[in-house]
């Protein structure tokens, strides 16, 4: 048996292969589609999700890596201030296209506002390079996240 | 266990998600399962159940609930473009809705009702959408309008005339009812049919760049539905293994190991056509993973003796080959060889190279199929239902009715998903049948891996150009000789007999052999090869992807052995095409043209470039500015992009197609290139297909021309222009002319 938590919530799967990578678990086995298959090889970044706060690739992360700590999806995000002001400035500024990306591009976002709060332009092409977009939606992806680093700050001023 | 034992699923659970999502529709659900050996189509009775329509369905564009929700049916599919926006939009302004009470959603295969109006069947393909709806989806809307108003009128018992409508509701004198309150009694007015459309000058909705894109709430909070996400109850995953090269077919299969996988439920054989589409063995399993590690676990030998077996060295020397000899003639204007032969003051001979790309979409290529007597229905980002729902029935032999195809979005296809061969629609189907026969009677879900995607083909042709230009003493391009070597993406598909016309296929010319520039004496002549078995199809752009490239190539080249200024050079050609001088003026003044460009940091060399194209009736120009490092490396720094589409629809979906389309031709232009060798594709995954990442994206400033013209296409036209802003800039920084793509390394080399 396996006892994941995934966005807040502790569940038991059985019979699950401890070697399946946390993307097909949380896709196939969990029900939660909003992380997508893009490589399945850590090169495109859809598939980003959190681990204790941390992005990493979960094509790659066998589901049994992340037993004990909190998974947290795109479906879940929305629960985190920074996850919620990222998912706002996305709306706000039209970044999407196809979408397929996007659900990875968010969870990156949030991770890098949680440990820089006002990133440079540069300092955003870093953290993010790791996710792919080919629509090419990666000028409001930085814009998208120099909005909401401005909303949080601004909410922590007031 | 036993393939029989465990494979036979009995669907008939209630599938709740497909009749919320389909309502309307009728469908099939199975009571039971036949004996494997009869064959899918000899099965028992099934039962067929359909649910009540909306109430208020005036025509095949537009649901009104009493809810108050207003659904736009989009004929066309969202693969990113955003067309569902569009179609609202034109759809919710004759309508007089509130833009927050649309939504929208994908129309299934039904080419009577859905065919698109330019191309005469139903498909989403060369920048067409809002092209050929403008007026389809307004009059849809006003239709809708004009019931509801005759609906008010009846209840109110006013005039029409007396009645306002405004974001979703009607207003009388003393009266106000919302859109879902009339929604039963309007269903009851008879439908009208002239209905007057609004004069532009009255519009709320289009132009406005303040509306939001219809899919950017399920876009970002993960609820948006792809293909990849779609499942049935009892759905089994296809994860396939393909020959390596083309047209090789299994000889030999050991699938033990794939069968002792836990989950794995099946293993099949499926049979492609050795042309368009893979022979292979297919795993089925209860979950990808599973699915994955069986394939992964099978043992075949693949018989390579009808396969492909020619590298891209070998197939560029053919082309070579082919372009110093006669081919086709595509256009004809004067006389070149007379002026060739007269006295002229400059020549410029040049040879292009362009590689086949893939079009790598971030979802790669899936499929939902589920066979039921007599047919089958498919969940798909479609791009092509004519063609698919005709190709599936045709093997299964049935009546291309039989064939329900449900719309779902796209992540992405750029051209990928509208294949006249249907290669991976009829792959799935293939394999459901070959399941079907081993006793699944489960829904599959065919799904390529990423080096599935990269090696499947169907990519945008390699091209090979050679072209012969003169210039006169006053440095006037006077005379252009062109021969284009390219695989037709036409020839050998069920358009080739309306598609090409005297052996030309015009795709592959296209941009050349119609080019705006007044040059008096041009010929283009096209060789297309027969004997290369790797399968081509439209890739964003289509033939422009390639020949913008040239054309604009070479009329820099020209300008600058004429020693002439090159946006100056191009407009002197242009003379007769007002909307192309127009974006070229536009981008040239907004970027600063005149002024010197801002010197780099030292040892870097800076430098800009300007391209100006037609393509699918819309007017674009580009100007790159680009930053050369001492080692050769660069980096577009920004684009100034101006474009001339007639009306803007959705003001803000243009920037975002200009930016976006950008990015994709930059990747092509900077780092794509599939190539072959003995046959076999050398790209597997992004390490090796390189697409573009976030640091390499310039900055983009788009600049839309004021137009009342009839609207045109933004999905494809960015894209060509790109490759030579880009390698025109880096002339002009660095004196090195690129002439092959991707440009890679070249300037460090």
């Amino acid at each position: 048996m396996i006892q994941l938590s995934i966005n807040g919530k502790v569940h038991s799967y059985d019979d699950v292969d401890p070697s399946m990578p946390l993307l097909w678990f949380l896709r196939d086995i969990a029900n939660l589609t909003g992380a997508k298959y893009g490589c399945g090889m850590a090169l495109c970044g859809a598939c980003t999700v959190h681990l204790d706060g941390q992005a990493v690739r979960s094509c790659v992360m066998p589901v049994a890596a992340a037993v004990g700590k909190k998974v947290t999806t795109v479906e879940g995000v929305v629960d985190d201030d920074v996850g919620h002001a990222v998912q706002a400035a996305w709306q706000k500024l039209d970044v999407v296209q196809c979408g397929y990306c996007q659900p990875g591009q968010i969870m990156s976002a949030t991770a890098l506002l949680h440990t820089n709060k006002n990133p440079s332009d540069a300092a955003i092409d870093a953290a993010m390079a790791g996710n792919v977009c080919r629509c090419g939606t990666y000028m409001r992806i930085r814009a998208a996240i120099h909005e909401a680093a401005n909303t949080l700050s601004a909410r922590g001023r007031s | 266990m036993s393939d029989s034992a465990r494979d036979v699923f009995i669907v008939n659970e209630s599938r709740r998600r497909f009749l919320e999502g389909m309502g309307g529709l009728a469908l099939a659900i199975y009571a039971g399962a036949a004996r494997a050996d009869k064959g899918w189509a000899a099965l028992g009775k099934a039962d067929t159940k359909a649910i009540a329509p909306a109430s208020f369905e005036p025509n095949a564009f537009v649901r009104i609930a009493s809810d108050n929700t207003v659904t736009v049916v989009s004929k066309h599919l969202e693969m990113g473009q955003g067309t569902y926006t569009g179609l609202a939009t034109l759809l919710a302004e004759e309508l007089d809705a509130d833009w927050d009470q649309v939504r929208v959603e994908g129309a299934p295969a039904d080419v009577a009702r859905y065919k698109n109006t330019l191309l005469g069947l139903q498909a989403t393909g060369g920048s067409t959408a809002m092209a050929n709806s403008y007026e389809q989806m307004r009059s849809a809307g006003a239709v809708a309008r004009a019931m509801l108003v005759a609906a008010a009128a009846q209840e109110w018992k006013v005039s029409a005339d007396s009645i306002a409508v405004d974001r979703g509701w009607l207003y009388a004198k003393g009266h106000k009812a919302s859109f879902g309150q009339l929604a039963a009694k309007a269903a009851q007015q008879p439908v009208p049919n002239n209905v007057a459309l609004k004069n532009p000058k009255d519009f709320k909705l289009i132009g406005k760049s303040e509306l939001h894109r219809k899919d950017y709430a399920d876009k970002t909070d993960g609820t948006a539905v792809f293909t990849q996400d779609y499942k049935l109850p009892h759905m089994l995953v296809a994860v396939v293994a393909h020959p390596k090269r083309f047209g090789a077919v299994p000889k030999t299969v050991n699938a033990d190991k794939a069968r002792a996988v836990p989950n794995v439920a099946a293993v099949v054989q499926f049979s492609g056509d050795n042309r368009t589409r893979f022979s292979g063995i297919a795993v089925l399993a209860r979950n990808t993973w599973a699915a994955r590690s069986g394939r992964d676990a099978l043992e075949i030998d693949w018989d390579e003796s009808q396969a492909f077996k020619l590298g891209s060295a070998e197939i560029l020397a053919q082309y070579k080959d082919m372009a110093g000899r006669a081919g086709l003639v595509a256009c004809k204007e004067g006389d070149t060889e007379a002026a060739f032969a007269a006295r002229h003051a400059r020549l410029i001979e040049a040879e292009y190279e362009l590689p086949y790309l893939a079009h790598a979409p971030m979802e790669p290529m899936n499929c939902l199929v589920q066979l039921r007597e007599g047919g089958c229905e498919i969940w798909n980002g479609e791009q092509f239902q004519t063609g698919d729902q005709n190709a599936i029935a045709a093997m299964l032999k049935v009546p291309a009715n039989n064939v329900a195809l449900h719309q779902l979005y796209a992540g992405g296809s750029f051209g990928r998903r509208a294949n006249p061969s249907s290669d991976y629609l009829l792959e799935a189907v293939s394999i459901a049948l070959a399941a079907w026969d081993k006793g699944v009677r489960a829904p599959i879900k065919l799904m390529w891996t990423r080096e599935e995607d990269t090696r499947g083909g169907y990519y945008r042709p390699a091209f090979y150009h050679k072209a012969k230009l003169a210039l006169d003493g006053d440095g006037k391009l006077v005379a252009w000789q062109h021969h284009v070597v390219a695989q037709s993406i036409i020839k050998g598909t069920p358009f080739e007999s309306f598609a090409i016309k005297n052996g030309i296929d015009g795709l592959s010319v296209e941009g050349l052999a119609d080019m705006a520039y007044e040059v008096p004496n041009l010929r283009v002549e096209l060789s297309t090869p027969d004997n290369i078995r790797v399968p081509v199809l439209s890739w964003r752009s289509v033939g422009h992807s390639s020949n913008a490239f040239v054309s604009e190539g070479l009329v820099d080249e020209a300008a600058a052995a004429a020693g002439k200024d090159p946006y100056q050079y191009r407009r002197d050609m242009l003379s007769k095409a007002p909307r192309l001088k127009g974006v070229l003026e536009l981008a040239a003044t907004k970027a600063g043209w005149g002024q010197p460009l801002k010197p780099g940091a030292a040892g870097e060399k800076r430098g800009r470039g300007i391209a100006v194209h037609e393509a699918f009736n819309t007017y674009v120009a580009q100007l790159a500015e680009v930053t050369v490092k001492s080692d050769g490396s660069f980096k577009v720094d920004r684009v100034v992009c101006a474009v001339d589409c007639g009306l803007a629809i959705n003001p803000d979906v243009i920037v975002a197609q200009m930016q976006g389309g950008i990015g994709f031709g930059l990747a092509a232009a900077l780092h794509g290139a599939i190539t072959l060798k003995d046959g076999v594709v050398e790209q597997s995954n992004f390490h090796e297909y390189i697409p573009l990442r976030i640091n390499e994206m310039p900055v983009v400033d788009v600049h839309i021309v004021p137009s009342a013209e009839k609207p045109t296409g933004v999905g494809e036209t960015a894209v060509p222009l790109i490759a030579p802003a880009v390698v025109n800039a880096l002339y002009n920084a660095t004196g090195k002319r690129i002439r092959k793509l991707p440009i890679a390394n070249q300037l460090s080399a």
